[in-house]
């Protein structure tokens, strides 16, 4: 027994070869440009010859610069069109086709309704965005039908406009994240136990209440997956607005990820880019870490 | 949570149905399913306008309208996006670098994954949040240096450039997922190997790989169409028209003015066709596995 025991931990000594590649590869691909960005944060650099150690002079003008803060309202407006409306349409949803249209029509059905909504959410986000564009331009789609229908007074210049231009890529946003939700609220829904829902009904328990006394607090855990992942990726949010606003019209619908884009590619400012970059990255690690943590807690009361 | 939804056995939902199978009369049941109907029929409409657009002439477009049905079907607006943003050659370029990383990224993932779960190496626990906390971040954080080193480097504007960096960006995430899978496999199995004097080369190679591959087929699926869909690096590392994704050919039309709206219609459904002939093979994966991407 000691031999094979002494035999085994040898060996698996011998495991640590199986990272090499992987290891070399994060810290080459992911890690080494992450310091670097936290490094060039400090500095201010054109892009080309030595970057100039500048301090803390990025971070301090950030906190002037109204582009930047606007870009951070933004992010929060997103967050409607990213988390709230998608995980409310998503539960509701979610139940209404388990709970009911799979009661009462069969798992085919409720099945296609879910691959239905899905459907936008594998789409590349670009290719999308042409499609939503084409619809949404002055003399797209949108406008047609309203001028169509005697409504012309709703007819609105949507992604050229500025009020417009953020309701507009969120209504994209929207039509993108609901099967994202929709999909994990099902397959968390699968985990309930049906007798909850066979005793409300005896206890005359409409859908609405059952709703609110059951399948909610029940699906707390996948909302609350759903809500992180979604705020890291409302942060993060960068192609939408890259491919039907390009930030505009006058920084209306400007984001942290295009603002870092612009400054790094367009004004040369890769300094200050980096800094921008920075605070997204901070606010991005706390909500992960909040994320990390409670799926671990999942994982330990399993 | 990924792998206990992946896991959800087709049982329970079975169960299920059998406990839940009554059915209702009246009705309500028909007024709940033309709701759901309507909500259906409203997310899928854009795709339904795309088709019924880009297949008409622009002259009909003008006469009829976009929410007129076609009359015929006319090639000649999607042979002029294919031909203006060559389109084939696009085509080519994210099957390659798709392909690519899904297979670099599953071996890296298993090497990996088998020092993780099967070697339970010491610091196994923090490398996984290492991992998963450097695929968090928002990739604008490493973007510019990226950048820098692939210049630095003679691959810059290169495939092989956005090719090793997903590969080990998906293989991070693939790490993530395979460890706990193989932290599972049963442990006589790999013991009875040992005693047969296999090292743990032949391990890996004749029992684990053989045993994973339908959890590997998935998780190559999925680092397929992730990187199918990338759009910033992309951006950043392929400048010339010749390298460039079908994704970044849709993030820049914008920018080429397509004045005429059928035009504009047939270069969303060229953009779409991909998606949907892979959302008809891989539905059931994509659907099912889906929590399996909610980190990324």
């Amino acid at each position: 027994m000691a031999v094979a025991e002494g035999a085994h931990s040898r060996s698996r000594r011998g495991y640590y070869f199986y990272l090499v590649p992987g290891v070399i590869g994060f810290t080459l691909i992911v890690l080494i440009p992450q310091i670097a960005n936290f490094v060039l944060s400090f500095t201010a650099w054109k892009g080309v010859g030595t970057p100039r150690w500048v301090g803390f002079q990025n971070y301090q003008k950030l906190l002037t610069d109204d582009q930047f803060w606007g870009s951070m309202i933004h992010t929060l407006m997103f967050i409607v069109s990213m988390t709230i409306i998608p995980v409310a349409i998503g539960v509701v949803l979610a139940s209404l086709l388990f709970d009911y249209v799979r009661d009462q029509f069969g798992e085919r059905v409720s099945n296609l309704f879910r691959a239905g909504f899905y459907l936008p959410q594998i789409l590349p986000i670009t290719t999308a965005g042409v499609l939503w564009g084409w619809i949404l331009s002055p003399v797209g789609v949108a406008n047609i039908v309203f001028k169509a229908i005697g409504l012309d007074g709703l007819a609105q210049n949507w992604i050229g406009d500025a009020t417009w231009a953020l309701p507009s890529v969120s209504l994209m946003i929207v039509w993108i994240q609901v099967g994202y939700c929709l999909v994990v609220f099902m397959a968390g829904l699968s985990r309930i136990d049906p007798s909850l829902y066979e005793a409300a009904q005896l206890d005359g328990a409409g859908w609405w209440q059952r709703l609110l006394s059951i399948t909610i607090p029940m699906l707390a855990p996948e909302i609350f997956v759903v809500v992180l992942t979604t705020l890291i990726a409302a942060l993060k949010l960068f192609a939408p607005v890259f491919v039907l606003t390009a930030a505009g019209p006058d920084n209306a619908t400007m984001v942290p990820s295009y603002l870092t884009y612009y400054h790094f590619f367009t004004t040369q400012r890769v300094g200050y880019g980096a800094a921008i970059a920075v605070v997204q990255m901070i606010l991005t690690v706390t909500l992960a870490i909040i994320f990390l943590r409670f799926q671990a807690r999942q994982q330990a009361t399993e | 949570m990924a792998d206990t939804v992946l896991g959800m056995s087709d049982a329970t939902t079975k169960k299920t149905v059998a406990v839940h199978g009554r059915r209702q009369r009246g009705i309500g049941r028909w007024l709940v399913l033309g709701l759901v109907v309507l909500g259906l029929l409203a997310t899928l409409f854009p795709f339904f306008l795309t088709v019924i657009n880009a297949i008409k002439t622009s002259a009909e477009y003008a006469a009829n309208g976009p929410l007129a049905l076609p009359r015929g079907i006319d090639f000649v607006q999607l042979q002029k996006f294919w031909d203006l943003s060559d389109y084939g050659r696009k085509l080519l370029n994210s099957a390659i670098i798709s392909a690519c990383v899904a297979v670099f990224g599953v071996i890296l993932s298993t090497l990996n994954a088998y020092a993780i779960g099967i070697g339970k190496v010491k610091g196994s626990k923090t490398l996984l949040v290492i991992l998963l906390l450097g695929i968090m971040v928002p990739q604008e954080s490493i973007v510019y240096p990226l950048y820098y080193m692939a210049k630095a480097v003679g691959i810059y504007d290169t495939q092989l450039a956005v090719i090793i960096v997903f590969a080990v960006i998906q293989s991070a995430f693939g790490t993530y997922l395979l460890s706990s899978v193989l932290g599972s496999f049963p442990r006589e199995i790999i013991e009875a190997a040992d005693i047969d004097g296999a090292n743990s080369w032949q391990v890996l190679w004749f029992v684990v790989i053989p045993v994973l591959r339908p959890t590997l087929m998935v998780v190559g699926t999925f680092f397929f169409i992730w990187t199918w869909n990338e759009f910033l690096i992309p951006l950043v590392l392929l400048v010339s028209n010749n390298n460039q994704t079908v994704a970044l050919a849709m993030g820049l039309t914008r920018g080429q003015n397509l004045s005429d709206p059928v035009l504009q219609a047939a270069a969303s459904l060229l953009g779409i066709a991909p998606t949907i002939i892979f959302f008809l093979i891989f539905q059931r994966t994509l659907t099912r596995g889906v929590a399996v991407g909610s980190v990324k």
